[in-house]
């Protein structure tokens, strides 16, 4: 029976694939006409316009952006959708736009993620269109930080706009340092001393978080690790074991078993519960504050001051890093270009949102004075905020690059499970530089350790 | 003569009742086989390509891996099923006449009648010793937080009791129906010669349901190889800490939609295929499954 009916296959599998293959064929060919349909124009062959709702996906905390645009706008018709912004590494964009290649419709006009590395995929899927080709005007980019659009940018052409920089800085609890005598540490020898000091004199309370999936992009990254140093378009050197990564892994090694560094993820519910009023002290990106102290953990008025991150006392170039930032990106499909364009423009420059709204220290100039003025109205910090953020907005080390694969999700899988499992991060830093260059790999880098 | 006048009316009707299945096999089981057999075997540009596909997915890094993880999860996961459904259907039968059988029946079903990808979601929260509702237990085990919980060693026991708790409940019943099935006289007659509840069961219903039990293992082998929601939930649950890159359905998935290699995933579909038809031929073969009784 059974061999019957393998026998039989082949031919009806022919039959089928015969179907198959036509209807693909068809399907690709109803694609390529779609497409021919458009005009070339500000760069990039753009789709018939036409009327209808502006799409717009935006995660939770950038909802409040496409919500107020609304508000303010209300003879556009909008369709906000809320996803989960990528986070993480979540791939879920890539997901839907690789099959709204396919399908040939729906994908969003405009979208943010939280990820800086989409112009990796996005610009070779056809997906990004390019904005410093007739879309937006060239005075109104020259308006971005230096370097914010940096990843961005493939070829001089840039394909997606920062929404905020997200500089690390340290967060500290301004009471207690007070409290109970000590200094803010300037260099990390310092920060580890402090560390192991806090650890026996006040035992439970923390001088940071490592169970993060950025947890690389705060420490590492400051320490100028050259992890992954993306070389080209596919190209990436990977060498995760020199002396500037060995040297910030040993000192989170040190405060871990000290204790007084935490290895769950500050967004964890057991954190939430057991650690978030024991923060002393907290290297972390410069959204911490609106988001993590002010609106997760309901720290009070007046406790949270900003410190510069500290550096080596051997480093004469301090550097920072950088958490996420998020971009914003215009579909090259979209009907609606001009609302479109102009819902871009407002959400990424706008004081209204940017300067007054938003979580992060605004990646565009202009809006990031009144973010800081707002800030600084604010009360809700002990001490000034904007001349540390001001100065690690430049601090940023640039050899810290954003590829296709995600660095978050790599650190995350190799270096989190054996964190918990009370490995040393030194002993992991062989392993974390193998999983960066697999994965780089399978994404077809041309990989140099 | 009632058969025979029951025969026309019953064959008119039988296409009709048969229709509703084969038409949806045929849009949801047969015409994406065939899609991704044709995409198997030829490259981004529609091109044949041989074999070249699965000799990319058996190079790439995460392939051994994902067997290795897939393989133990089986056992696990097989072992328990057997064991428990049938023990657990064996109980329920013992218990038919004292009325709480019906009750433990759509107790055990319950779990099965959400949805797949919610029933996981509540898992998530089970396992997090912060807010579980069995955070007590997790805590008497030695574990404080989430991140312990998911450790990678722990993770087929895991997906084993989170695949038994979304799966099993309907296999219970369909194994205590088949219980049902044993002439009484039969286990009367065991009775009378003295077998107890264990000889019963041991010389008696187990061999009878032997071919329930290899129906059970044969769908639940497929459904294993095929692991997905419950290593990907977890994987966003975890934010990538556990579950990433566990299973070969996880890697085609990522072949697929992270490294825009739609012949790739296809390739390793199409393995998980063949894996899945030979292990059931090979159950079906040696069970004699198709034998008259």
């Amino acid at each position: 029976m059974i061999r019957r009916n393998l026998a039989a296959r082949p031919r009806r599998t022919v039959t089928l694939l015969a179907v198959t293959a036509a209807l693909a064929l068809a399907a690709t060919a109803c694609g390529g006409s779609a497409s021919n349909a458009g005009e070339a124009k500000d760069g990039f062959t753009q789709a018939p316009q036409s009327d209808g709702p502006l799409t717009v996906w935006v995660d939770s905390t950038r909802s409040a952006a496409a919500q107020l645009y609304q508000k303010q706008n209300p003879t556009v018709k909008m369709d906000i959708v809320s996803y989960d912004g990528d986070a993480n590494g979540s791939n879920y964009l890539q997901t839907k736009v690789s099959l709204f290649n396919r399908t040939g419709n729906g994908w969003p006009d405009v979208v943010f993620s939280s990820q800086n590395n989409e112009a990796t995929w996005a610009v070779t899927a056809k997906f990004a269109a390019p904005l410093n080709k007739g879309l937006m005007p060239q005075s109104l980019l020259d308006g971005w930080a230096r370097n914010a659009n940096q990843p961005c940018t493939v070829d001089g052409t840039i394909y997606c706009l920062r929404n905020d920089l997200s500089q690390t800085v340290l967060w500290y609890n301004a009471a207690l340092m007070t409290q109970w005598g000590y200094q803010v540490p300037t260099t990390w020898e310092e920060y580890e001393a402090l560390g192991k000091k806090v650890a026996t004199e006040h035992p439970g309370y923390l001088v940071g978080a490592a169970g993060d999936t950025f947890t690389p992009e705060i420490y590492l990254w400051a320490s100028k690790c050259g992890a992954n140093h993306i070389t080209g378009p596919k190209a990436v050197t990977v060498n995760a074991t020199s002396s500037a990564c060995s040297r910030m892994a040993s000192l989170l090694d040190s405060v871990i078993t000290a204790k007084s560094m935490s290895t769950s993820s500050v967004f964890s519910s057991d954190f939430d519960k057991n650690e978030a009023d024991k923060i002393l002290m907290m290297p972390g990106p410069s959204w911490y504050g609106g988001s993590l102290f002010q609106g997760t953990f309901k720290t009070p008025k007046g406790q949270v001051g900003i410190a510069p991150m500290p550096h080596w006392a051997d480093d004469t170039s301090p550097s920072v890093g950088n958490v996420g930032g998020g971009t914003w990106l215009l579909s090259a499909h979209s009907p609606h270009l001009k609302a479109a364009t102009d819902f871009l423009t407002w959400v990424t420059t706008s004081d209204d949102y940017q300067g007054k709204l938003a979580v992060g220290y605004p990646a565009y100039a202009p809006a990031a004075k009144t973010w800081l003025a707002a800030q600084a109205a604010s009360g809700y910090y002990a001490n000034d905020v904007t001349a540390p953020l001001q100065a690690a907005a430049g601090q940023v080390w640039p050899d810290w690059g954003y590829g296709q694969f995600s660095q978050e999700a790599i650190w995350a899988a190799t270096i989190t499970p054996g964190l918990t499992a009370g490995k040393t991060i030194v002993s992991m830093l062989p392993a974390w530089q193998k999983a960066i260059a697999d994965y780089a790999r399978s994404d077809g880098y041309q990989v140099t350790q | 003569m009632t058969t025979a006048q029951a025969r026309p009316r019953r064959s008119r009707a039988a296409p009709a009742f048969v229709a509703g299945y084969v038409i949806l096999l045929a849009a949801f089981g047969i015409v994406p086989t065939v899609y991704a057999i044709y995409f198997a075997f030829t490259d981004s540009g529609g091109a044949f390509a041989g074999l070249s596909n699965f000799a990319d997915a058996a190079a790439d890094f995460r392939f051994l891996s994902a067997i290795g993880h897939v393989a133990l999860y089986l056992v696990c996961w097989l072992a328990g099923l057997v064991v428990f459904v049938v023990g657990l259907a064996l109980v329920l039968h013992r218990l038919r006449a004292r009325g709480v059988s019906r009750a433990l029946r759509f107790l055990y079903y319950l779990p099965g009648a959400l949805a797949g990808a919610a029933s996981v979601m509540v898992w998530l929260f089970v396992l997090d010793p912060a807010v579980s509702p069995v955070g007590f237990l997790l805590r008497a085990l030695g574990y404080q937080t989430f991140g312990q919980v998911i450790a990678p060693g722990n993770l087929p026991v895991l997906f084993a009791a989170i695949a038994f708790w979304t799966g099993a409940g309907g296999w219970i019943v369909v194994m205590y129906g088949a219980l049902n099935t044993i002439s009484p006289e039969v286990l009367e007659a065991a009775t009378i010669d003295g077998a107890g509840a264990w000889q019963t069961a041991r010389r008696i219903q187990i061999p009878l349901l032997r071919k329930w039990i290899v129906y059970m293992v044969i769908l639940a082998f497929a459904g294993g190889t095929q692991l997905f929601v419950e290593p990907q939930l977890l994987s966003q649950a975890s934010v990538g800490v556990a579950g990433r890159d566990y299973s070969p359905n996880q890697l085609s998935y990522d072949f697929a939609f992270q490294n825009d290699n739609v012949n790739t995933a296809a390739a390793i579909s199409v393995e998980l295929l063949v894996v899945g038809l030979v292990v059931a031929a090979v159950f079906v073969v040696r069970s004699g499954f198709f034998d008259a009784d």
